[in-house]
């Protein structure tokens, strides 16, 4: 029993090692109150330390803590981008000159920034509808706070209240469906809920009835934690409101976390583990239950009216808010396919969606700390005066619209050529129309940069060697895995296996 | 004489719609926060139920944990509501609309 516990204890080492830079930060701020690099200093290591334990897991395949939670080659490439993101984060928010305002104290931002990090591992772990709603939960409250850092600020305040009671009211929701769940099956283990699913169904219509809608209630969670309509509400406000290094955080690693999870309650929970005489690598929805209609609507109704709202902004921030809405529909569609290939590609996009979304953020910290605007009229031309800037910012956007030979358009490669194999031509279609209309607002950007011009008083903006690192270090992958991408294709092709599926 | 399943979940269901419908028509965000939380104990009545039913004891266990995350949320909520009233001098969602479409 205790060697038990011991083993389980070392695979949860990378948990571990955020939760005591979570404590070290918190003590850290007590002593070293003047100095918040320490502090930021102490989180980026403890960050560090955790991504190094990550990749010592590599290849395991394995359930701790009595089922709680998963550690699978799935859930390690999630938690990887959670702390690749994290680690940016940390440097973005050394930078930023909205929150090194004189006054702040920054220790807490540093040590909620760990907790939240901590709350989306566990979300791409967790394997027990408690252990589901407990992370949802921690990394929820952590960017409520998060979100209204800024407290002075009027708007960052208005955004932590809008985005705590849309987050109080879905997992209220998610919370029902859970204890529905529980009801039919009576059990909160995902694969024991699966295996007791098709008893209940044949128990007739007025159960397929309850678990349609538990299935919906539990959807409005995750719908709400990687921000896809109908459950989008919250994203634009809390975006555009809260300090760009968290929005620029909330944006990969929070959608990183509830689409972890999201594929694991839906593959492991409502997949027809009997199901017989299918090709490799797909499966099969359980009789009774067919969810992927209401993911695929999901799919649907996210890329439309996040791009199509997004045409008519003028805050970048805002602007980038319904873009990231627009992406989640994009990578649900990846789940829609039910095949293996289609979970590569949505993990193939996050590797890259890291990249550019982050890149993007940046770029908007950077311009915003100068100009004291994120109004797309307030770009006009930065080119001229701050060609580096422009260009990164332009090889940003372009990727996220998914042209070639960026890295955005590996990710939507993968993900076409997934709906295709497997017969969704109609969704492949309608996600290829809303990258033209992506185009269009993008190219709204690029134009106020390279070819307005602006009053001549505006000065140029210049960028410290660390901040020309940074940017460079985000250039670098975004164009590079355009051109080169096989290692991360080969990566995500080889992380889809979830513990307790075939 | 027992009482049915049937009679607590029914129970459980009008007040979660209580609650969900507080949310919406409720402007004041400190009662927003209390339908908030008669969602919340609505499903703890649920899950006993169902618990208590089965014989189990794990839907007790998350009734624990779900109380746990309402008393933090209750907190975090108020802080922030706090934030808010410096601010603005109220606390009426309708009139917290600086970040709109």
């Amino acid at each position: 029993m205790s060697d038990h516990l011991l083993n389980d204890l070392s695979l949860f080492a990378p948990e571990t090692a955020i939760t005591l830079t979570l404590v070290a930060a918190i003590l850290a701020d007590l002593i070293f109150r003047r100095t918040p690099l320490v502090v930021a200093a102490l989180v980026l290591a403890g960050f560090v330390v955790t991504g190094l334990l990550l990749l010592g897991q590599t290849g395991v395949n394995a359930s701790i803590f009595t089922g709680m939670i998963a550690v699978d080659s799935f859930a390690v490439f999630f938690k990887t981008i959670v702390v690749l993101a994290g680690i940016l984060v940390v440097v973005f928010s050394m930078e930023s000159g909205e929150l090194n305002s004189p006054g702040r104290k920054l220790g807490e931002y540093y040590a909620l920034l760990c907790a939240a990090a901590l709350g989306m591992m566990l979300m791409a772990g967790a394997s027990n509808l408690l252990m589901m709603y407990i992370a949802i939960e921690l990394s929820s409250l952590s960017s409520y706070l998060l979100s209204g850092y800024t407290r002075e600020a009027p708007d960052s305040s208005e955004a932590s209240l809008k985005y705590l009671i849309y987050g109080a009211v879905s997992s209220g929701l998610m919370l029902y469906g859970i204890s529905l769940m529980y009801g039919l099956s009576g059990s909160l283990d995902l694969r024991a809920i699966n295996r007791a699913l098709p008893q209940v169904l044949s128990g007739g219509g007025a159960a397929s009835f309850t678990l349609l809608i538990a299935g919906v209630l539990a959807l409005a969670g995750f719908g709400y934690k990687i921000s896809a309509v109908p459950f989008h509400f919250w994203t634009p406000d809390v975006y555009e409101g809260a300090p760009i290094t968290i929005t620029a955080f909330l944006s990969v690693a929070s959608k990183a976390g509830g689409f972890a999870m999201m594929i694991r309650f839906f593959k492991v929970t409502f997949i027809d583990a009997g199901a017989v005489a299918l090709p490799a690598g797909t499966w099969a929805t359980l009789q009774g239950f067919h969810w992927v209609d209401l993911v695929a609507i999901l799919a649907v109704l996210s890329m439309t009216i996040g791009n199509l709202v997004a045409v008519w902004q003028n805050n970048l921030k805002r602007l980038l808010a319904y873009s990231s809405i627009a992406h989640a529909g994009y990578m649900l569609t990846g789940v829609v396919v039910l095949s293996n290939q289609g979970l590569a590609a949505i993990m193939v996009y996050f590797g890259v969606y890291l990249f550019m979304n982050l890149g993007a953020f940046y770029c908007v910290m950077l311009i915003a700390d100068k100009t004291g605007s994120e109004d797309i009229d307030e770009y006009k031309g930065i080119g001229g005066r701050s060609p580096f800037l422009a260009v990164a910012l332009a090889v940003f956007l372009v990727s996220l619209t998914g042209l070639p030979p960026t890295a955005g358009f590996i990710g939507k490669l993968y993900l076409f050529a997934a709906l295709i194999n497997s017969g969704w031509t109609w969704l492949a279609i309608v996600a290829a129309l809303n990258s033209v209309i992506a185009l269009y607002y993008y190219v709204r950007v690029f134009r106020n940069m390279f070819l307005r011009t602006e009053e001549p008083s505006s000065p140029g903006i210049t960028l410290s060697w660390l901040q020309n690192a940074a940017l460079v270090v985000l250039l670098v992958p975004t164009l590079l895995l355009g051109l080169y991408f096989t290692p991360l294709v080969q990566l995500a092709q080889a992380s889809v296996r979830l513990f307790g599926t075939p | 004489m027992e009482i049915p399943l049937s009679y607590y979940l029914c129970l459980s269901v009008v007040l979660f719609v209580v609650g969900v419908a507080g949310v919406l028509t409720r402007r004041n965000a400190i009662v927003v926060f209390m339908c908030i939380e008669l969602m919340l104990n609505s499903v703890n009545l649920t899950l006993i139920a169902f618990s208590s039913f089965l014989g189990s004891i794990t839907g007790q266990a998350l009734v624990f944990f779900a109380m746990a995350v309402a008393a933090a949320e209750a907190a975090v909520g108020l802080a922030i509501v706090i934030a808010i009233y410096r601010n603005k001098r109220t606390v009426d969602i309708d009139k917290i609309n600086i970040l709109k479409w």
